[in-house]
């Protein structure tokens, strides 16, 4: 069971989250010509490293809110988690 | 090489089975091969199997970090079927199961291949009419599909929970008649013995940690053994493909997660056929051993780790006995878990690449073990012709830029949101 810590609400077990994947994925700006490319990437493409990863987490069953962590996908180990408008 | 047949056996019967041939030899690597494969899991050595017997050619390596079958090939729940709505998938994978149904002669070793029926459970009027309609589609590919009422189920499968109270109440089923298992271990050994009697050098604890690329050409690998000259390298690394990759400057449209499996203790005989419940994600089969086979979500997480975490096989083993109430009475004897290449779409990637000579074999999501004969048959086309295979051409890299999509299920990485 993971233990991950919500900025806004503290330590809870994995079952109250849900995954959101890499959260260095940009969304295009709106209102400009956006080349197919960049909607590729923003739709398809992911980092998927082995160890540490960005990513992002909602506490689904909590404050609902989104927000990022800093984990290892080789040990599960959490080494940070953050607000949205926060740097890990 | 030894054959194995009925006579050999009782001849080493009478010898105390002492004088039986090694079934594959671990090689060391030599300077330089005509082909690279990296992996030696199911598609790696079907791969090698194919570019041997179809394509003639025998200089091939078979790279693999770990020991032969101890990847995917090893930790799938050993299901085969062809169930598919969308064309590409139907065809690709009938054409598989067509080569699973001679796959034991062809090898000359028995892997076991069960055609005992897949049959997915439906638990609505909504779902039943989309199985009938998956059901057409598989008809007009040629494809064996049998709708299943109420009634027929029952007697089916006896145990499954037909009371009125049920949570998700059984309305009928889709059935592959041909559908079934197959001894996973045995397919990796199969095809092994058959390369290495051809030839192929199978070298194990052999990590690539490097390529060698020269004005867009592949060069060689470089490995924990030492640089390997080489004109043609196939990936067939499934849960690492995006990290290899990274070393080819290419990143690709995959997540790496990890799906867990569990068996229970071994009972007796109980359940005859692959039953998948319509309500959640979760499927078993009884193995000859009389251990329930179990399998269903992934962790739901990005993970390299060759194991997950309670409360996903907790929730899938609460769909296993909202389907089989009797479930709950068993232990669970093993669980384990294996990383998936989970592709955007859902369905696999068998490409050639940017670089010349590198191809690539990826993607598979849940299904790659039942793909493993079809999908090392058209790997070894596109390795050997340098072309994609017809079967495959739908299983390009480039759908994703295209739009071309096979989104069988719509669920692509995130298949709990679905």
């Amino acid at each position: 069971m993971l233990e991950i810590k919500c900025p806004h609400c503290g330590s809870r077990s994995q079952n109250e989250f849900s995954y959101g994947g890499d959260s260095s994925v940009k969304r295009p700006e709106l209102g400009k010509e956006v080349p197919d490319k960049d909607w590729d990437d923003f739709i398809y493409f992911r980092n998927n490293p082995r160890g540490k990863h960005s990513e992002l987490w909602h506490h689904v069953a909590g404050c609902r809110q989104w927000f990022k962590v800093l984990r290892d996908t080789s040990t599960h180990e959490i080494f940070k988690t953050a607000k949205l408008t926060e740097e890990l | 090489m030894q054959r194995y047949s009925i006579f050999s056996l009782i001849k080493n019967a009478f010898g105390g089975h002492k004088d039986w041939e090694v079934a594959w030899k671990d090689s060391e690597p030599k300077k330089e091969y005509d082909v690279v494969i990296i992996g030696a899991g199911g598609h790696g050595l079907a791969t090698a199997y194919y570019l041997a017997k179809e394509h003639k050619i025998t200089n091939i390596a078979v790279l693999e970090k770990g020991w032969l079958g101890g990847g995917n090939v090893g930790r799938n729940t050993t299901i085969l079927r062809s169930n598919y709505m969308f064309d590409p998938n139907g065809l690709f994978y009938e054409h598989g199961m067509k080569m699973w149904e001679n796959l034991s002669q062809e090898l000359n070793y028995n892997v076991m291949y069960s055609p005992r029926g897949i049959i997915n459970l439906a638990h609505s009027d909504a779902q039943l009419n989309v199985f009938y309609r998956r059901g057409n589609s598989m008809r007009l590919n040629g494809i064996d599909a049998v709708m299943l009422g109420r009634d027929e189920l029952k007697k089916m499968i006896p145990f499954a929970d037909f009371s009125e109270s049920a949570r998700f109440p059984i309305f009928g089923g889709l059935m592959q008649p041909r559908g079934g298992t197959a001894r996973h271990d045995a397919v990796a050994w199969g095809y092994a013995r058959q390369i290495n009697s051809m030839g192929v050098d199978i070298i194990q604890h052999c990590e690539v940690t490097g390529f060698d690329v020269q004005n867009g050409k592949i060069q060689g690998v470089q490995t924990s053994k030492g640089n390997i000259k080489t004109k043609k390298v196939g990936l067939c690394v499934a849960g690492n493909t995006s990290l290899l990759a990274e070393k080819l400057n290419m990143k690709l449209p995959i997540e790496s997660h990890v799906l867990q499996a569990c068996v229970s203790e071994p009972v007796k005989p109980f359940l005859d056929h692959v039953v998948t419940f319509g309500a959640g994600h979760f499927y078993c089969s009884q193995s000859d051993k009389g251990e329930m086979v179990m399998g269903g979500d992934l962790d739901g997480y990005n993970s390299y780790a060759q194991r997950g975490n309670l409360p996903t096989l907790q929730h899938v083993l609460t769909e296993g006995v909202a389907m089989f109430p009797n479930l709950s009475r068993l232990k669970i004897l093993r669980t384990w878990g294996g990383i998936m290449d989970m592709s955007m779409d859902g369905s696999p990637i068998i490409d050639k690449t940017h670089i010349d000579g590198v191809y690539l074999n990826c993607g598979w999501c849940y299904g790659g073990f039942k793909a493993t004969p079809v999908s090392g048959w058209t790997f070894a086309h596109t390795i050997a012709k340098d072309e994609v295979h017809e079967l495959s051409s739908k299983y390009r890299l480039n759908r994703f830029n295209t739009g071309h999509l096979i989104d069988e299920k719509g669920l692509g990485t995130k298949t709990w949101i679905g």
